[in-house]
């Protein structure tokens, strides 16, 4: 009994662990420096931690971020939002475009700026989570909307320009508070994990989703309201898309509605999925999706130090996502279970010796 | 009946993560004889059939197919058709908008080309050569599930299979077209088809069996044949325990009597489903809704619980009004309900046996108060033992039960909320014997707990064993309602088709 229930807790987590191993394992080989963690003086004169190990859990704090959004969404609705990038970039626009509108950019103003963000990021994700809830459109159609249009929309809020932005606190919350020498963007992620530690811890969040996601005609006549778990879970991806949208815009130092968390929406996904989850909904494990993201980002740190052109590197990447994703199949899987009992024959037939008796 | 064998299966074994599904299992069908596979849910029925169609690998055991030299490899349904073994499930698996020939031939044609007409004319042959009311152009989804299921055999007949499954064929049958089922299953035996035959009707099994096999938890119970196995016997065979319990039962639905007290009453409830109806229930007091289906029953417990839109009337619990528009209201005032459709509507079936349990209580108690670990765990325990759910753990995801576990899972649930009034609709729906009676005597110790129950079920014996009171619908109304002596099985069938007003 005790062996099911082991496996029920680390099975999903299996493989993209093992991924992870293996390419911890391939760049220790590749270069032993790889590793190295250093301290340098950045250009504001603050002393930081330099490395790849660093730089992989710093750049990789956007997609982490969105990625535990993005697991809910999959589990409540059973399909993805592909607008993260474009809102995200709205909420990027509408955070420079309130400090602007400030006299001055000061910790007051930044966290006006930052709830407007939020509140405009929450309102075009339950835009979404409305036209997929209530109107029960595919989630991929229902998100296409926004990620066609969303970019257009942020270069009009800020008025067809790529705003700059330049204050100490900015730097601080895009790269490191004086000194702290990790990265700022790292602490985000761990706050936006906390927060969602706490609204698991406290509320029934996930017991309903995943009941929704599994069975949601059941789950009604057990006296939950599907539509709005539905819709809940896209408030949450809006507040994850913002804080990416503030740590991208505060990162550059500018939002640029081109190139403000491009592509994430797709990385997103991966993450999710290399993460175990089921892109069906149901069941899900928000550890695994931050795993995928860091795997991900492993994965283009190692391919750059590795000095692929970067035009390259995304057609390299595809072919390690796919074995990954072939390993984590339910096919492969049945067969990995069947080549396990051969190697080790003597544990299945003690498992069926322990049948008999 | 000496017949040789056409299959021979010795010493089966499977091993499931957690269980022993099959224990050393011999199986034996003769030329042209009917051989029912009894036993509970859980017993290793369904294993074993899959077994033998290959969708799981034997874990030991031997299979001998006549025909075949030596040991008969199947590893997958494939191998299984080709060694001459057929199966018809309980749900029909053809293609509802192809015609009845289409159906028949499909993913067996030769060549690229096809040329239906031939196919047309050949399965009209076989149609007709089997006495099935059904025409080779035909769409399939305008027959009638027998028919349909009719075709699906004929299918497997005209893959010359020697042995055919037919998997509780019967239990979406009404009376007339299971008789014409049976003629067809009698007529195949003549031709020397060997048919296993697995179902939940025990009157069934002896209307057209000619052997009777009996499984219990993985293990053969024994070989017999069905002229010399009377039914009591039967029922002890796969229950593993004598009828003591059934007599029990008849006293305690003596026993019970319900109370003054009004607990729930409804005056011109009706719902998007259901039209307009009255209908009060005193506690402890077990009443049951019955008819035909489609009469109306399970939509009107269905507005009961809020569960489809609510359109009129009004409702009142321990006398004082209240309003019930969506099912999280119904479970606040203290009604529960289980499903029709277990599978549809009841269960979760990636979700664990624990959280399955839990989830009406957790509900209840609302979104920002979760219960503690250990609380959760304590009522899982609780209601496994209380209700004897097998299950390999508490994690286990409750679609890995046996249909009657799962349904005890979702009884645990509403019995966890602790309600005053308790809709169970089909809860003995495709659930082996020892669990049914299970259930209705769960049913009555309820109620004199002070519980009240509706009872909905298809078996009119098992409503007037259970129930004080039943009220009869037709065409979605109420038509009657029977109590005391007009409890027998004639005035409820009397009812049914007279409608005659009290």
């Amino acid at each position: 009994m005790s062996n099911t229930k082991r496996k029920s807790g680390l099975g999903q987590l299996l493989i993209p662990l093992v991924a992870l191993g293996i390419l911890l394992l391939f760049n220790l080989i590749r270069d032993p420096g790889f590793y190295s963690i250093g301290i340098a003086v950045n250009n504001s004169g603050n002393k930081v931690l330099t490395g790849n190990v660093i730089s992989i859990i710093d750049s990789a704090s956007e997609l982490a971020i969105i990625a535990m959004g993005m697991t809910l969404v999959t589990a409540a609705c059973g399909g993805q939002d592909i607008s993260v990038g474009a809102v995200g970039t709205i909420a990027g626009s509408i955070f420079v475009q309130t400090l602007k509108a400030c006299s001055a950019i000061n910790i007051g103003t930044v966290l006006l700026a930052i709830l407007a963000c939020c509140a405009v990021a929450i309102l075009f994700k339950a835009f979404n989570g409305v036209l997929v809830a209530v109107f029960r459109i595919q989630p991929m159609i229902a998100t296409l909307i926004l990620y066609s249009c969303g970019r257009s929309i942020a270069y009009w809020i800020v008025g067809s320009a790529t705003p700059q932005i330049d204050s100490p606190i900015i730097s601080a919350m895009g790269m490191t508070i004086p000194g702290v020498p990790v990265p700022t963007p790292i602490f985000g992620v761990v706050l936006v994990g906390l927060i969602l530690t706490v609204i698991f811890k406290f509320t029934n969040l996930r017991l309903y989703t995943e009941s929704v996601g599994v069975n949601q005609g059941a789950a009604r006549l057990n006296g939950i309201n599907p539509i709005a778990i539905k819709l809940l879970s896209f408030v949450i991806l809006g507040m994850c898309v913002a804080a990416a949208g503030v740590i991208g815009t505060c990162r550059m130092g500018q939002v640029s509605h081109k190139t403000l968390l491009i592509d994430i929406e797709m990385d997103a996904i991966l993450a999710v999925a290399i993460g175990g989850n089921n892109l069906g909904g149901g069941r899900f494990k928000i550890s695994g999706s931050i795993l995928g993201a860091y795997i991900i980002q492993m994965l283009t740190t190692t391919l750059l130090a590795m000095r692929v052109d970067p035009v390259n590197i995304k057609a390299y990447k595809a072919v390690v996502i796919i074995i990954i994703v072939m390993a984590g199949s339910p096919v492969v899987k049945a067969k990995l279970a069947q080549l396990w009992q051969r190697i080790r024959p003597e544990t299945a037939s003690a498992a069926i010796g322990k049948g008999v008796n | 009946m000496q017949g040789d064998a056409v299959l021979t299966m010795r010493g089966i074994c499977k091993q499931f993560p957690g269980t022993k599904a099959l224990n050393n299992v011999d199986f034996t069908l003769r030329r042209g004889e009917i051989h029912a596979l009894m036993g509970e849910n859980g017993a290793g029925k369904s294993t074993l059939i899959k077994v033998l169609t290959g969708v799981h690998e034997k874990d030991g055991g031997s299979i001998h197919v006549d025909g075949i030299e030596g040991e008969a490899h199947i590893h997958s349904p494939q191998d299984a058709q080709n060694a001459g073994i057929s199966t018809v499930y309980q749900e029909i698996t053809l293609c509802p908008n192809l015609t009845v020939a289409e159906n028949m031939y499909i993913g067996r044609t030769e060549g690229a080309l096809v040329h239906w007409k031939d196919y047309e004319k050949k399965a009209a042959e076989i149609l007709n050569n089997l006495g099935i009311p059904a025409r080779p152009r035909q769409e399939l989804a305008s027959c009638s599930l027998a028919v349909q299921q009719m075709v699906a055999i004929a299918r497997a007949v005209d893959m010359n299979c020697k042995v055919l499954i037919l998997d509780e064929p019967t239990s979406s049958l009404d009376e007339k077209e299971v008789e014409m089922l049976f003629g067809l299953m009698r007529d195949l035996k003549k031709r020397g088809v060997g048919i296993i035959f697995v179902t939940h009707f025990l009157e069934q099994v002896y209307a057209v069996s000619d052997r009777i096999t009996v499984l219990r938890n993985g293990e053969l119970v024994g070989e017999y044949l069905a002229s010399e196995l009377p039914q009591v016997e039967l029922v002890a065979r796969m229950m593993g325990k004598d009828l003591n319990d059934m007599t029990e039962l008849e006293q305690l639905g003596k026993k019970s009597a319900p109370g003054d007290e009004v607990v729930y009453a409804a005056e011109g409830l009706s719902s998007s489903d259901s039209k307009a109806f009255s209908f009060r229930i005193r506690k402890g007091e077990v009443n049951g809704f019955t008819g035909l289906l489609g009469s109306g029953r399970s939509e009107s417990v269905r507005a009961i619980f809020g569960a489809d839109r609510v359109t009129g009337g009004s409702v009142q619990m321990h006398g004082k009004k209240v309003k019930i528009t969506k099912p999280h209201d119904a479970m606040k005032n203290g009604i529960g309900y289980l499903p029709e459709d277990r599978k549809r509507d009841g269960i979760i079936a990636d979700l664990s046996v624990r959280d399955n349990i839990i989830l009406a209580l957790q509900v209840m108690r609302g979104f920002f108060h979760p219960m503690r670990r250990s609380e959760m765990e304590a009522f899982a325990d609780e209601y496994i033992k209380a209700l004897n759910i097998k299950t390999a753990s508490k994690d286990t995801p409750v679609g890995s039960l046996s249909g009657g576990n799962q349904q005890k899972v979702i009884l645990a649930r509403w019995l966890l909320t602790h309600p005053d009034y308790l809709i169970l609709d089909e809860p003995t729906r495709g659930i082996d014997v020892g669990t049914k009676l299970e259930i209705q005597k769960l049913v009555l110790k309820l109620a004199e707990e002070n519980m009240s129950v509706t009872f909905i079920s298809s078996e009119i014996e098992e409503m007037l064993r259970t129930c004080s009171r039943l009220i009869v619908m037709r065409d979605r109304n109420i038509v009657g309602e029977l109590t005391g002596n007009e409890l027998t099985q004639a005035q409820v069938m009397k009812t049914i088709a007279g409608g005659e007003q009290q």
